[in-house]
């Protein structure tokens, strides 16, 4: 048996914060100063900063679509808020006393190391260019054809 | 424009611009963020924390002693605090950071806008220094990397945590400088402040003060040059030396018709600055705000009563009253104090605790006889440390033994050259008493005259033919019946004494 969906009767008072309406509205994007642009030389540069692949074109898709979200903001009007970085600014940031009271345990610590030596862990030499790879083996073929037609 | 800035080069003046980038070890037992152990040899990968080893699931907790040795240096640096100050993520690849980021203090740093006012010696023969002035455009708290040992051999890297998660206080100068002695002063009295508070030990071979010099040269009047990084500083005396050649490098590219490329050099063992291998052209690091860390917010007395949490809340006034003095305002007591000159002030500061042992020794003998007590302390006593060794901290002879000797040399006790023994053997460790040593070495000096007397007339019977000539003809061969007599009795006479018995005496032989 299940329960029916609720709804809310008139006697029952949401709280304060819950609007009574929606107020969700579509932005009109051809409002917006700033669009991000999500180009070939902008997945180059994110793959090699980041040192991650997008792997196919459904990932550099997502990307564009999150930046396109995030463009909305702009809307919102700030003028006078001091930006917020952390949820935890009004608490005090916790300060241990100087002593020590870890460490020396330098088998645990290079248990998962794939290669060790002598009691270092062992690197490919640093600084080897990374090899670029194009952003267009993301686009699909045919589509780029039809473009051309 | 002052002349001594002004470098010529082939084709007419030119000038430069230095501005340094310093990192200085916080002198803390443990690391920045976590609670391991912070010292410098180590066997590798001893002294690291799974948080220092980036592993999942840790997170960065602040070390109070980091921020008050912060403040501390801030404070000697005229700093003005940022009451609250922020900690972000420096985002960039290199196997000694496992994290992939570098926790630092990118938008709101604790401290900015100092200075420092130091001595440039430009002329060697010049007693008065001349007065330089640098700013500080910023200090703030980060973490160190750990050591990258490179095998070019076998095309791999072995990677040491234990340096990774110690504290850094990066220290910005506004490019104020114009040559390298000005840099190298400006780094060497950065060393002696920070020693004196005790924020770092100024270790640049050690690694606990890295120097990075950026430089750039220009002809008057036109605006500043392509500046170059330099790096792997590590003495002062390569301070002077490294910007000295990146200069005369930048003057010799741009004479002959070429442009400085915008890179980062480094010191290679002969002194000339190298390109360092490429890095990546874009360095983009994607500052973050550092999600797990709130602000830092740091209180003084008037704020002080309004945290909730006061044992662990940092007071900045506080922190100031507790500033020992600092090397310049001890320069300037001293001279003032003690009448002595500004350049044995330079030297006594400069010697770590020798100002300190100045001050108990002039206290414990009559103050009026500093000239000869600031010569003692600066030549004799500095010799016999060097020359073991030692630091002033270190030396084994208690300040009590130091002023019986000091004080028996000023009455005439005992000859200068006897206190020179007393020293060298109360520092090679003779426990003796200074006055037992004086005793069984024979060291007092012979002060009564009719002792001296019979001195003399030794040495004046043995010698009939040179007391003969001393009446005669030659005045001065009454030296070498003085030598006679110092030898006799050990050098235990006062040459004066000595020289005015034995010429009385020669005086009454010649009237018999």
């Amino acid at each position: 048996m299940f329960t029916s969906r609720r709804s809310y009767s008139q006697d029952e008072k949401l709280h304060k914060s819950i609007p009574a309406k929606p107020t969700w509205h579509d932005v009109d994007r051809s409002t917006l100063s700033k669009r991000g642009v999500v180009d070939d030389a902008t997945v180059e540069l994110l793959e090699r900063l980041s040192l991650v692949n997008f792997n196919n074109q459904a990932g550099v898709k997502t990307l564009m679509d999150a930046v396109a979200l995030a463009d909305t903001l702009q809307v919102v009007d700030t003028t006078g808020v001091v930006p917020m970085d952390s949820v935890l600014e009004d608490r005090d940031l916790n300060l241990r006393d100087d002593i020590i009271t870890d460490g020396n345990c330098k088998e645990d610590v290079m248990r998962n190391a794939a290669l060790t030596f002598e009691d270092y862990f062992v690197a490919p030499p640093g600084n080897i260019p990374l090899e670029t790879k194009p952003a267009s083996r993301y686009r699909d073929p045919d589509e780029e054809d039809q473009d051309k037609r | 424009m002052a002349a001594r800035n002004v470098m010529k080069g082939k084709t007419g003046d030119w000038l430069a611009v230095i501005g340094l980038e310093i990192h200085a070890q916080i002198a803390s037992h443990s690391k920045l963020f976590s609670g391991s152990k912070v010292k410098f040899m180590a066997p590798p990968n001893q002294l690291v924390s799974f948080f220092d080893a980036a592993l999942p699931g840790t997170l960065p907790v602040l070390n109070k002693y980091c921020v008050e040795a912060s403040i501390l240096t801030a404070l000697a640096l005229s700093c003005k605090i940022n009451k609250k100050s922020l900690f972000d993520r420096k985002h960039y690849f290199y196997a000694d950071m496992p994290a992939g980021y570098q926790i630092t203090q990118q938008r709101k740093p604790i401290a900015s806008n100092g200075h420092l006012l130091f001595n440039v010696y430009d002329d060697v023969k010049r007693e008065k220094p001349r007065r330089h002035r640098v700013n500080i455009k910023q200090i703030q708290l980060e973490q160190d990397s750990g050591k990258s040992l490179h095998d070019e051999e076998k095309q791999q890297t072995l990677v040491d945590l234990n340096r990774a998660g110690v504290g850094l206080m990066e220290l910005v100068t506004e490019p104020d400088m114009s040559n390298g002695k000005e840099a190298a002063a400006f780094v060497q009295e950065l060393q002696t402040i920070l020693e004196r508070i005790g924020t770092c030990n100024g270790k640049m071979a050690e690694g606990a003060l890295r120097v990075d010099a950026n430089i750039s040269v220009n002809k008057p009047g036109e605006p500043h040059g392509v500046r170059t990084e330099v790096k792997n500083i590590n003495s002062v005396r390569f301070v002077k030396n490294a910007i000295e050649y990146e200069i005369r490098r930048q003057i010799d590219v741009l004479e002959s018709g070429g442009t400085v490329v915008m890179e980062t050099r480094s010191l290679d063992d002969t002194g000339c600055t190298i390109p360092m291998r490429d890095k990546e052209d874009v360095l983009d690091y994607r500052f973050m705000p550092e999600p797990n860390l709130p602000p830092l917010v740091l209180y003084d007395d008037t704020t002080i009563n309004s945290t909730i949490c006061q044992e662990k809340a940092i007071n900045v006034d506080t922190l100031r009253r507790r500033m020992p003095e600092l090397p310049e305002d001890q320069r300037q007591r001293l001279t003032e104090d003690y009448g002595i000159t500004y350049s044995n002030a330079v030297k006594l500061v400069n010697e770590e605790g020798l100002a300190d042992l100045f001050e108990q020794l002039c206290t414990a003998s009559s103050r009026k006889e500093t000239k000869r007590l600031i010569n003692w302390c600066l030549i004799d006593i500095l010799k016999c440390l060097h020359q073991r060794n030692l630091t002033v901290k270190q030396s084994p002879i208690p300040v009590e033994k130091l002023s019986d000797i000091f004080s028996s040399l000023q009455s005439g006790e005992i000859s200068a050259k006897s206190a020179q023994k007393l020293l060298e053997l109360l520092f090679d460790g003779d426990s003796r008493s200074v006055s037992e040593i004086m005793d069984v070495e024979n060291l007092r000096q012979i002060t009564s005259e009719e002792e001296v007397l019979k001195f003399c007339t030794k040495a004046v019977n043995e010698e009939p033919d040179l007391v003969e000539v001393y009446q005669s003809r030659n005045k001065k061969v009454i030296n070498k019946l003085m030598g006679i007599v110092q030898m006799k009795s050990k050098g235990r006479i006062e040459p004066q004494l000595a020289k005015r018995i034995m010429e009385e005496l020669l005086e009454r032989r010649r009237r018999r």
